[in-house]
């Protein structure tokens, strides 16, 4: 069947791509392209490891010269403190500008206001994302999400076009063809650029392994008192304490994605380096965001939402 | 999810990546086959699964409907169809897969050249009972225009026509009557059923006539993503490195994608415009230096000469250069709802090249559900036709039949910035 498929011109004398070689270069083309087309682009950079392999994409596409656009963290003031000092490190350690930007920042603003005190603060990163690009005049925001996250996020373009607003249509998005990307706006709108679109959470953590990449610590197995709650395992912390007649539990746990502390589980696990929790990501049976951010599980229909409204 | 087998083992060995397309509607059990990839190849887990059976619950059937895995945005769902190209991912431990999923109704045409463009094979459905139809001519000669190299003809619903070998020739002999005028010569077919999973990946025991391979393994041994890009080296530069720091004050790097051929260490290159001739004297990504680079690879090129080179210039082997070109003809699919008409202007961009074009005239306009050319005229959403343009600056262009990059381009309308059209050169 081979001799069918086979032409004779295809074989060529360079060494052919593997599956993380195609998706590199594919994550790098894309981030010279935002480079190229862009006048004032950001990275989006929280600590977590779809981002941090933007980080190490970034320097593939641009070193030895300095990155062509800062970083951003959008922060709640909820995150793991491991994760935030890894942040600020990593940040250090490639002499890049990391730019802070902190959910509280908007409450005490009055733009985003609880409805409780231990409320999620993950919707309401929109709208301090969006302060923050009309704070700096930001053209494009270079975001980690990829499109087997969810739902919503297989139609996403690589190049998605938001407007005055923020606002992403499912309706009204771009023709995307070939690896020909369309940044061209006017003032006030905004590109929101995935380099990793077409990576898989398998893919992140075969990456993670091959570069060696380094990770905060919460993402390998650690004990941690948690209790269970419909099917997933919340972490007690002073914001998220254990309910009435709920049982503390101290056991192996690891997260599979860090974001805000109210609304990010872990799932249990005993693996403690990125070989094993490959071994465990390529056999799992729950999906990452299925497993683990409680807040995607409201409906169905929560991140097409959330996206609308704002949301990277 | 509690009936499955678990994976047997992990086996993570890399047979690259590939991308393929499925042209079908509804009806003819595109989304079934594409369920069925992902979960006879374990690729749907259990949080998904227990979605799609509450789903079909709710709308009163009885067995998990696999087409509502494919089911993608809340608006969607209300409507009952699909609006978008939608991306779908599974890995068989051995490769990587990448499913571009274009629906079957309206702007079908917009819907299937966008998703074909990137595609490296086509699955195009056909329905057992119905045959070749003008549809099964449409999407066929849409994935030939675009140039997806190897289309696979999935006879499907096979349990619907008792399994029937006579069947399947019929449809084989009809499909490759056509497909003869279309020029289209690798071509595949394979019988299936979706629905109860004969021959897609496992083969099934109904189908005993039928000696070829399974769609499944088709798919794990058709050439990969850039594996058939050849000869002709073509480097579009995106981004001109220089980082005027002590360390590396006469550094300049010219970064892009190898779009196509390979480069060595010591070859004579050619820059366009410029038409400066220097010779590589490095090949770069991050601290690596590779001796040599093949096409798909995002590298660093650095020169022995001083050569003035910005954003949108090409570098490539003096040898066999590429056209030059201040006027270009191109068969020209249109996407926007506002029609192409001769006299206007259009930004145009061409690798990492941007420049304007305006449309000289427009030669036919091409009835693909006849497959037969109209005159001229002005192209309306979803048509495709062949248009003269003149460039306001100069692009390195080839023939979109020999190189699927610098063949191609998107037109954008400057007042909206949308993008409105899709050019192949001819």
């Amino acid at each position: 069947m081979r001799d069918v498929l086979l032409n004779d011109r295809a074989c060529a004398a360079a060494p052919a791509l593997d599956h993380l070689d195609w998706l590199e270069a594919e994550a790098i083309h894309i981030l010279r392209e935002v480079a190229g087309q862009c006048a004032n682009p950001v990275l989006l950079f929280s600590g977590g490891k779809d981002s941090i392999c933007l980080l190490r994409l970034a320097e593939k596409a641009f070193r030895p010269g300095k990155f062509p656009f800062p970083l951003l963290h959008v922060d709640t003031g909820h995150n793991y403190p491991e994760v935030t000092a890894f942040r600020d490190r990593r940040a250090a350690e490639l002499g890049e500008r990391l730019i802070v930007r902190s959910v509280e920042d908007s409450m005490a603003r009055g733009t985003v206001v609880l409805k409780s005190p231990n409320e999620s603060r993950n919707k309401h990163q929109s709208v301090t994302l969006l302060e923050a690009i009309a704070e700096f005049a930001f053209d494009a925001c270079i975001g980690g999400a990829r499109r087997d996250e969810e739902k919503a996020r297989a139609k996403e373009r690589v190049f998605s076009f938001r407007d005055d607003f923020g606002q992403w249509d499912p309706k009204n998005q771009r023709p995307e063809l070939w690896n020909l990307y369309n940044a061209r706006i006017h003032p006030g709108e905004n590109i929101r650029a995935f380099p990793i679109s077409n990576w898989t959470e398998l893919d992140v953590w075969q990456y993670i392994a091959r570069e060696q990449l380094e990770l905060p610590s919460i993402y390998f197995a650690h004990t941690r008192p948690v209790v269970r709650r419909s099917g997933t395992l919340v972490p007690v912390t002073p914001l998220t304490p254990p309910r009435d007649g709920e049982v503390v539990e101290d056991i192996p746990v690891r997260f599979r994605t860090v974001g805000d502390i109210t609304c990010t589980a872990p799932v249990a696990s005993s693996a403690d380096t990125v070989e094993k929790i490959i071994a465990e990501t390529a056999v799992t049976t729950i999906t990452e965001r299925g497993a683990t951010r409680l807040d995607d599980q409201s409906s169905e229909a929560s991140m097409e939402q959330r996206k609308k409204e704002g949301y990277f | 999810m509690s009936a499955r087998e678990p994976l047997p083992e992990v086996q993570l060995e890399d047979n690259g990546l590939l991308r393929f397309l499925t042209c079908g509607s509804v009806d003819d059990g595109k989304s079934t086959l594409i369920g069925r990839l992902l979960y006879d190849s374990k690729s749907i887990l259990a949080d998904a699964l227990a979605t799609l059976e509450r789903t079909s619950k709710k709308r009163g059937l009885e067995a998990v409907d696999l087409s509502l895995l494919t089911d993608g945005l809340q608006a969607e769902r209300e409507q009952g169809i699909t609006i978008d190209v939608a991306y779908r991912y599974f890995s068989t431990g051995a490769r990587k897969y990448i499913i571009a999923d274009a629906p079957g109704h309206e702007q079908y045409t917009r819907n299937m050249v966008t998703a074909a463009s990137t595609a490296d094979l086509a699955i195009i459905l056909v329905d057992a009972r119905k045959g070749v139809l003008m549809q099964t001519r449409r999407h066929s000669y849409i994935a030939h225009l675009v140039g997806i190299p190897h289309l696979v003809v999935a006879v499907n619903k096979m349990d619907l026509v008792d399994y029937s070998q006579e069947f399947f020739d019929r449809i084989r002999q009809d499909y490759l009557r056509f497909a003869v005028t279309l020029g289209i010569r690798d071509v595949r077919f394979i019988p299936i059923s979706a629905l109860a999973g004969d021959m897609v990946v496992e083969r099934g025991n109904r189908l005993p006539w039928y000696k070829g391979p399974t769609l499944m393994e088709l798919l794990e041994t058709s050439p990969p993503a850039h594996y058939e890009a050849p000869g002709r080296f073509r480097f579009p530069v995106q981004y001109v490195c220089r980082p005027r720091t002590a360390e590396h004050s006469d550094y300049r790097g010219y970064m892009g994608r190898i779009e196509s051929g390979e480069i060595a260490i010591g070859d004579e290159v050619l820059v366009l415009p410029s038409g400066r001739k220097t010779r590589v004297r490095d090949i770069r990504l991050l601290d690596r230096s590779l001796p040599q680079a093949g096409s798909g690879r995002s590298v660093t090129l650095l020169l022995e000469d001083e050569v003035d080179i910005s954003r949108g210039d090409m570098i490539v082997k003096v040898d066999d250069p590429p056209r030059v070109a201040k006027q270009a003809e191109a068969v020209v699919c249109w996407l926007a709802e506002a029609p192409l008409e001769p006299g206007r202007k259009y930004v145009v961009r061409h690798t990492a090249r941007e420049t304007r074009a305006l449309v000289a005239a427009i030669e036919y306009r091409q009835d693909i559900n006849e497959l037969k050319r109209v005159a001229g005229g002005r192209l309306e959403m979803n048509d495709i036709g062949s248009v003269t343009f003149k460039l306001a600056q100069p692009l390195f262009v080839d023939p979109y039949r020999e190189n699927r990059t610098t063949g191609a381009f998107i037109l954008i309308d400057e007042a909206t910035n949308n993008t409105v059209g899709a050019g192949m050169i001819v």
